[in-house]
């Protein structure tokens, strides 16, 4: 059965919300302004409508009532709206729900998921373009989880709200919403922290997560047909925990790193991934990694001047061209 | 509701200042490395506070906090351990003084961010209202009035109808009384910090922090109100500053309480003088309890007698008390249960 990547979040958060009355919503927005997929929602909305606590545009104290509720007994999700909200938030997120378990010496547990709906989405412009994956990676105690398709949206998110005793910032791509794949009807997820290989190749590894997931399957499928390249396909899922393992597992196997990421270049998640490869990873690479991401610029709001530093299938091209000395 | 005797009272304050006296000394010896914030002057405050308060109730507080955490039961030695970075602490060295919390006493998380825990509270008082049990009483000094998250917590309280008690403690140093090089004190462009709350619909009353008994009534008919799913309410109470809380480091300016001065002796200092007579909540609680007949010089000779005790026992745990093995700095980044290795 074929899901979209709006159905897979709606369908999780419907099923947490009727598997455990501690799940409740601090906010219902998450789809933004995509019609299509506000409509999932409308079965949430529906049948839980005494689960759901409506809001003020308050992010910094929506973040920080999630936080208090899961430490007094409930599995909040908290809507942060689109992904660079999630800055009027920081305080909360980065410095209260990801510091508590640790400076509490384990007493206390913040299992709370905020959502954001985060990326380049077309004429977002400077302010509503963020992917902060990486700024929010440098919180320790905060996991991040950065699903490429319908079918993690639909299990990292009931993973984060069923299971999880951690903070959890669950980043969904605006432009990923309508995107959909095959979900079979009772299939099991992978552990969360486990990369997924979304497709098998021999002759470079393609790391991605997030919106970059399906740019980098349509950039493979372009080099296998028209330049014989057989590419490997790593969907990340989650940015922390990392699954380093798989990556040079895939990068043992193929001998060469291109890495797709939405974060701007530098310090950015292709950094952290480069930077695995250099020190636990250089005797396996046939050339050097390379990073296909976004330039270091803040992001404009003219379609050509977005898509200058988009990152497209046809960049991941030409960095994959690039590392076979093509 | 008098929930506290007179003795119980005297003893639960003096625990607080025989503890915070102890904090000073063992800083001043250098056996602590941090900054800190002591109670002096405002417990009252937290011991009426707490009385009101069950089990399943919430307590969120500053890094002024080892006045409430002792109201609520904490043990000292444990809290002096912590703030000594010791491994006999409640979270093994890794708070200190700033983050001192106990989950199993309802203090969950203690932020030393300036008003930081206003929105951690609210939503603890929304899981509160959820679950169908327990309050929240929020402890926060007058600057939170000066951050957004303020003003944000309020409207949800509001918006919600969460039970919670929004206690402000203003212990700010009128504008005239200001010195250079002090501790900070909040600038803020009005002197009625319940206009606020009230602005958005939020009950408000101030009261004085050095009166015992009407901080007993006045919590009491607050905890009453909210408790019975009247919605958030706002008290400020008004503190006026301990001299010893007036330079960058605390001091302990005419040396340590003294009961004699609740019996007509003087200490040597003026400021400390003028304090006590005018301000302290210890001091005028005895001689109003002692002039009722409630109260005699020879109980509280004996009430302090044990906290001195107990406060000295507590130093000597703490110290006692290993330091944590330098490994130990690499657990409970993760809550377990659900976390993916």
């Amino acid at each position: 059965m074929k899901i979209s990547f709006a159905e897979g979040l709606a369908k999780a958060i419907y099923e947490s919300l009727a598997a455990d009355p501690r799940v409740m919503l601090i906010g219902s927005g998450f789809m933004g302004l995509n019609q299509a997929a506000r409509e999932t929602l409308d079965p949430v909305l529906r049948d839980f409508a005494d689960r759901i606590f409506v809001t003020p545009i308050s992010e910094l104290g929506l973040a920080g009532a999630g936080i208090g509720a899961a430490m007094g007994g409930q599995r909040p999700l908290v809507d942060l709206s689109t992904g660079s909200f999630v800055f009027q938030a920081f305080p909360q997120v980065v410095n209260e729900a990801a510091n508590i378990h640790y400076m509490t010496g384990g007493q206390t547990a913040v299992p709370v998921t905020f959502h954001s709906l985060a990326g380049m989405r077309g004429g977002g412009a400077a302010q509503h373009s963020h992917r902060a994956q990486a700024m929010l990676a440098q919180a320790p105690g905060l996991q991040i989880l950065a699903p490429g398709a319908a079918d993690d949206a639909y299990y990292l998110m009931k993973w984060a709200l069923l299971e999880s005793m951690n903070p959890t910032v669950f980043l969904s791509h605006a432009m990923l919403l309508g995107e959909t794949v095959e979900v079979e009807p009772g299939g099991s997820s992978l552990p969360v922290g486990k990369a997924r290989i979304r497709r098998e190749g021999k002759d470079v590894s393609i790391i991605a997560s997030s919106i970059t997931v399906p740019r980098a399957l349509a950039a493979a499928n372009a080099l296998e047909t028209e330049h014989k390249v057989s590419a490997e396909v790593v969907d990340l899922r989650s940015i922390v925990p990392l699954d380093r393992d798989t990556v040079l597992r895939s990068v043992a196997k193929t001998g060469r790193a291109v890495i797709a990421d939405e974060c701007h270049r530098s310090f950015g998640v292709a950094a952290e991934i480069a930077a695995t490869l250099a020190e636990d990873g250089l005797a396996l690479l046939k050339a050097p990694v390379r990073r296909v991401a976004v330039p270091d610029i803040p992001i404009p709001y003219s379609a050509p001047l977005e898509a200058e530093l988009t990152v497209t299938p046809e960049k991941i091209v030409t960095g994959v061209l690039n590392v076979l000395g093509r | 509701m008098q929930t506290l005797k007179p003795p119980e009272r005297v003893a639960a304050m003096l625990r607080i200042r025989r503890f915070e006296e102890q904090c000073i000394r063992l800083s001043e010896a250098k056996q602590f490395p941090g900054h800190y914030h002591v109670y002096i002057g405002q417990e009252a405050t937290a011991v009426a506070a707490c009385a009101e308060l069950r089990p399943e109730d919430f307590v969120f507080s500053t890094w002024r906090n080892h006045g409430h955490l002792l109201a609520r039961g904490a043990e000292p030695a444990r809290m002096l351990a912590e703030i000594l970075g010791r491994s006999g602490g409640y979270a093994g060295g890794r708070s200190g003084t700033l983050h001192l919390s106990v989950h199993e006493l309802g203090i969950p998380s203690t932020s030393a961010l300036v008003g930081g825990n206003l929105p951690l509270a609210t939503g603890a008082a929304l899981a509160c209202k959820r679950r169908g049990s327990g309050i929240v009483v929020n402890f926060f000094g007058d600057a939170a009035l000066e951050e957004g998250a303020f003003y944000e917590a309020m409207i949800l309280a509001a918006v919600w109808k969460v039970p919670i008690l929004f206690l402000c403690e203003n212990n700010s140093i009128p504008p005239e009384q200001r010195k250079r090089g002090q501790f900070t004190s909040s600038t803020l462009p009005t002197d009625r910090l319940g206009d606020v709350p009230r602005s958005l619909k939020i009950p408000a009353e101030t009261v004085d922090g050095a009166d015992a008994d009407g901080l007993a009534d006045c919590f009491a008919r607050l905890v009453q109100q909210v408790r019975s799913g009247g919605g958030p309410r706002f008290v400020e109470v008004r503190c006026t500053r301990w001299p010893g809380n007036f330079p960058l480091w605390p001091e302990l300016p005419g040396g340590e309480w003294q009961v004699a001065w609740a019996f007509g002796q003087k200490p040597d200092r003026d400021d400390l003088a003028i304090w006590l007579e005018q301000s302290d909540p210890l001091l005028s609680y005895i001689r109003k309890a002692v002039s009722a007949g409630a109260l005699d010089r020879a109980q509280v000779e004996a009430v302090d007698a044990r906290a001195r005790a107990e406060m000295a026992q507590a130093v000597r745990f703490a110290l006692d008390s290993p330091f944590p093995a330098p490994q130990e700095a690499y657990r409970h980044v993760w809550a377990q249960g659900g976390q993916a290795r």
